[in-house]
């Protein structure tokens, strides 16, 4: 086996330094009553050779973003990736290191998440930022958990307009703690304030939206932000890093809390992960914050270097009173999109988001002049936006399927009232002949003359 | 020598990046979305050319130690050497170029391995259920804790708390809390395991589960397993299995024939797949039957020839992770469980714990044994001897890094005093833990005849020892223009 380097001269030579004649005898601690007593019942071994052919076999069953046209973002979404990234991430320094518990050994990894989290802390217009949480919808169970610890309220009020898939998690992470959680109804394809108001008293803990919201729209995050605060909750924005390039940052707007999905920042979509959540926060509720955190410091001789820091909050030291359970999170995917941020730097964001803007408008544009399509909701979008359609949803995405292109979300599965609406994406790398392929597909099905 | 931020580095106008033109008619921004929304137009991130963003990043990672770079014997993480193939595996455009939300029918390849590593897992550890969806360890002893509660809670009460041992990972205590449990902890006894008439006082009819590390972590294994299950079973409990020390198990026991309930699975250690610096891992449970109802959604399901997300599964715990948890690492284990075959797992356990114990032999009498009899796939020392002259674990950890091994796990478990816990794996070759065993031993003989040398390490790292208090006392957490100049630069 070319994994285990042991030869039987090996281990024979190993046993008799260890003063046993086998194997078996170093098993002796184990009752017989709970050895195992037949073969694990496992396909047979393949050579390297037979085993990539099996798996391109596998891979070739799957419609990927290389030979599909794709609408479809809902969380996660076809941006496109420099060649950078994928070549530093195959450095097997970084990819085959763990934890940077041994800091002196691990100072490549370190600086890049103390430049990683810089990069977030500027993105979000935050003040810190830890090393990473699983994905975003786990990094927004955190913020609110850790919104109940700064408040030291329990209720949790968040807008139906989140991610509902990032809602369902929050719900699995709160199973224990029992602390309510209050839906807000949308409106317009926006969070309704006023509704909003309603329910929102000083028994509040937290307040969450996502912005731009699962539906593209762009909220009145001041607006929300400032009514957490004058009921003393905390506000927690879930963002869009690509939308960033644009947007004014949640935290010049006044946010506590900034979680989101960092996927977009050149990871690819993996079928769903691995991911990366990302986390900022106010330097004030630092000691209140999951996750790991790197600082610079210096060594007995005054030269700069870097290590986690902050770890009576981390349960290898607090236990059950840590912060979170969190401990090994996504460093690999957060170096990823720290080489992205400093691939596209100052002024490449801004062009990626404003050319998913461009092409998402000029899609939105040209479906809404469609026969059988409309545009339900008037508030301004980013990248995503809903389309109604008179077709029942499933015709028109297996009509797409045909034409290989992933027509985007049928929203019908997660919001019943919007049955035979969908959810598209347009991203930069979607070109105007693909989006014109897209709108006579639509036009198509729908019996438009074209 | 130290590597300047990247944020230093590169100047004003370049870039590292090519972008299409816009081809569709341009609109003002602000026409589309209202100016109070929009930024200032830049953001502070660095501007620096390709050449320069690609030398700054190798020469970082020329700062770090992996596994392929040599030996990394961490304890309790099973760093073992990460098989090329598996990542060529999930480099495969169709499984990482697919969308987790396009239409199952375009993703059966997808479905079909995660059918399959469920079943894979289902055999290896001796249970009835598998989910796949929990991204790391932790995460799973949280989706295993929130399974104990629903579990009882159907049986009309949650019970109150949850035994552990002091030997335990602190991942488990802060799991099980987070569940909304109290913890008890369970003294070890001096052997190092379970106290059996400690746990016989602590559990009751409040207790909903005991989190148990199997082998230990002291790498011994829990030999009364079998008795300790009978009494958690008698009293309504659950056992539950942190599964961080399976790589000393495969084919020789399976969680589910020692009576454990559920287990987490770190496809990270046991599977080879690479642990990325700190993740991506993923922590997938298995359960007993009675228990499959309340598992995290999805599970992958086979109808006739198609495979499906089966989300129909009114008792689950729900979602636990936005899509269905870290699939190119599902994609990596899967990967490795193919080409290793039962005949070759049954090869990982027998070496790695061949390679602890001679380790553990060659260490003997110089460093401190706090448990005799065999070791499982680590052994753990005590750097009592040398605590004796002023010297602790950590400082020895330091000076090997000096020479050029990583260190083991050192300080834990919290049971030992001064504990150095080491776990080759079974992926390294005699002459490797030789040459280790020689660097541990030269190192005891300096603490005899030279401890500055020791105390003072490591001497040949890019930086010396760090000053880890003033990191919280005087936090630089992100890089500002000016307080680079704080701190003196190399």
């Amino acid at each position: 086996m070319e994994y285990i380097p042991n030869t039987p001269e090996d281990q024979r030579e190993m046993l008799k330094a260890i003063g046993v004649s086998s194997i078996e005898d170093l098993l002796r601690d184990i009752p017989v009553e709970v050895r195992l007593k037949k073969d694990l019942n496992l396909p047979e071994p393949l050579s390297e050779l037979e085993l990539l052919k099996e798996m391109k076999n596998l891979s070739s069953m799957n419609a990927n973003t290389e030979d599909f046209i794709s609408f479809l973002g809902a969380g996660a979404y076809d941006h496109f990736i420099p060649s950078v990234v994928s070549h530093v991430l195959s450095r097997s320094e970084f990819y085959t290191a763990y934890t940077p518990y041994q800091a002196e050994m691990s100072q490549g990894f370190l600086q890049t998440i103390y430049e990683y989290q810089t990069m977030i802390c500027e993105l979000t217009g935050m003040e810190v930022a830890n090393a990473s949480m699983y994905d975003g919808a786990s990094a927004m169970a955190e913020a609110a958990l850790m919104g109940t610890r700064i408040t030291k309220r329990e209720e949790i009020i968040i807008s139906s307009a989140v991610n509902p898939r990032y809602r369902k998690v929050l719900d699995t992470y709160l199973r224990g703690l029992k602390y309510p959680v209050k839906n807000i109804k949308w409106d317009n394809g926006i969070t309704d304030i006023e509704k909003l108001s309603m329910v929102i008293s000083d028994k509040t803990a937290v307040v969450v939206i996502q912005n731009p919201n699962f539906f593209g729209s762009l909220e009145d995050v001041a607006a929300i932000i400032e009514l957490a605060h004058r009921h003393g909750a905390v506000a927690i924005i879930v963002a869009d890093p690509i939308a960033l390039g644009i947007l004014k940052t949640a935290g010049e707007l006044g946010a506590d809390i900034v979680v989101g999905e960092g996927q977009p920042l050149g990871i690819p979509l993996n079928f769903g992960g691995p991911y990366l959540g990302f986390f900022a926060a106010r330097m004030e509720h630092i000691r209140k914050m999951p996750g790991r955190i790197v600082g610079a410091t210096t060594d007995k001789d005054g030269n700069v270097g870097y290590c986690l820091t902050f770890q009576t909050r981390e349960q290898h030291i607090k236990r059950e009173r840590a912060t979170s359970n969190i401990c090994t999170n996504e460093d690999l995917v957060a170096l990823a999109a720290t080489v992205y941020m400093a691939a596209m730097g100052k002024h490449g964001l801004r062009d990626v988001a404003n050319l998913c803007l461009q092409k998402m408008s000029y899609a939105k544009n040209k479906i809404r002049e469609l026969k059988g399509y409309t545009i339900p909701f008037s508030a301004p979008t980013f990248k995503e936006f809903v389309v109604k359609t008179t077709v029942p949803s499933e015709k028109i995405q297996e009509r797409l399927y045909s034409e290989k292109i992933i027509g985007g979300l049928n929203l019908g599965t997660y919001y019943p009232e919007l049955k035979d609406h969908i959810l598209l994406s347009v991203t930069e790398k979607r070109s105007r002949q693909d989006i014109e392929r897209l709108i006579q597909c639509l036009s198509q099905v729908a019996g438009n003359v074209n | 020598m130290s590597i300047k931020p990247i944020f230093e580095k590169g100047a004003p106008g370049r870039k590292a990046y090519s972008l299409p033109d816009i081809d569709v008619p341009e609109v003002e921004i602000n026409k589309l979305i209202p100016s109070q929304f929009l930024n200032d137009g830049f953001i502070n991130l660095p501007e620096v050319s390709e050449v320069e963003l690609i030398r700054h990043f190798t020469r970082l990672s020329q700062l770090n130690f992996g596994v392929d770079m040599g030996f990394y014997p961490l304890g309790s993480c099973t760093m073992k050497y990460n098989p090329k193939v598996n990542e060529e595996a999930a480099k495969l455009s169709g499984l990482m170029n697919s969308h987790p939300l396009q239409s199952e029918n375009l993703s059966q390849g997808a479905l079909k391995l995660m059918y399959e590593l469920e079943a894979f897992l289902k055999e290896i550890g001796g249970l009835d259920s598998v989910s796949l969806q929990p991204a790391a360890g932790a995460h799973g002893e949280l989706a295993g804790m929130l399974v104990v509660r629903a579990y009882h809670e159907a049986n009309g009460n949650p019970r109150k708390k949850v035994l552990i041992p002091d030997s335990a990972h602190g991942t488990n205590p802060a799991s099980a809390a987070l569940a909304g449990y109290d913890i008890v902890v369970i003294k070890s006894s001096k052997d190092g395991l379970v106290d059996i008439d400690e746990l016989k006082r602590a559990v009751d009819t409040d207790c909903a589960a005991v989190m148990l590390t199997n082998p230990n972590t002291i790498g011994l294994f829990e030999k009364d397993i079998f008795f300790i299950s009978k009494v958690i079973h008698d009293a309504g409990a659950l056992l539950y299995m942190d599964g961080a020390n399976l790589n000393a198990l495969l084919d020789i026991t399976r969680p589910g024939d020692m009576g454990f309930d559920i287990v987490h699975f770190n496809l990270h250690k046991t599977f080879s797949t690479p642990h990325g610096g700190g993740g991506p891992g993923s922590g997938p449970i298995g359960v007993v039957e009675k228990l499959s109802p309340f598992i995290p959604v999805p599970i992958i399901e086979k109808g006739g020839d198609k495979y499906y997300l089966d989300y129909n599964r009114p008792h689950s715990i729900g979602s636990i992770h936005g899509f269905y948890g870290n699939f190119g690492v599902l994609v990596r284990a899967y990967t490795y469980i193919r080409r290793l075959g039962a005949k070759g797992l049954k090869e990982v356990s027998r070496n790695a714990i061949l390679n602890a114990n001679y380790i553990k032999k060659r260490l003997e009498g110089i460093y401190y044994l706090p448990n005799q009899g065999m070791c499982m796939h680590e052994c753990v020392f005590s750097a009592k001897f040398q605590k004796a002259k002023g010297v602790h674990a950590w400082d020895i950890s330091k000076r090997l890094q000096d020479y050029g091994f990583h260190p083991p796990t050192v300080n834990f478990p919290l049971i030992v005093d001064e504990a150095i816990m080491i776990e080759p794996t079974e992926t390294e070759a005699r002459e490797t833990l030789d040459k280790f065993c020689d660097a541990m031993i030269a190192i005891a003989k300096e603490v005899e005849t030279d401890p500055e040398i020791v105390k003072n390490a490591p001497h040949t790292r890019v930086v010396k020892r760090l000053d880890e208090a003033q990191a919280v006392k005087k936090p630089n957490l992100r890089w500002q223009k000016n307080l680079s100049n704080t701190i003196k630069n190399p």
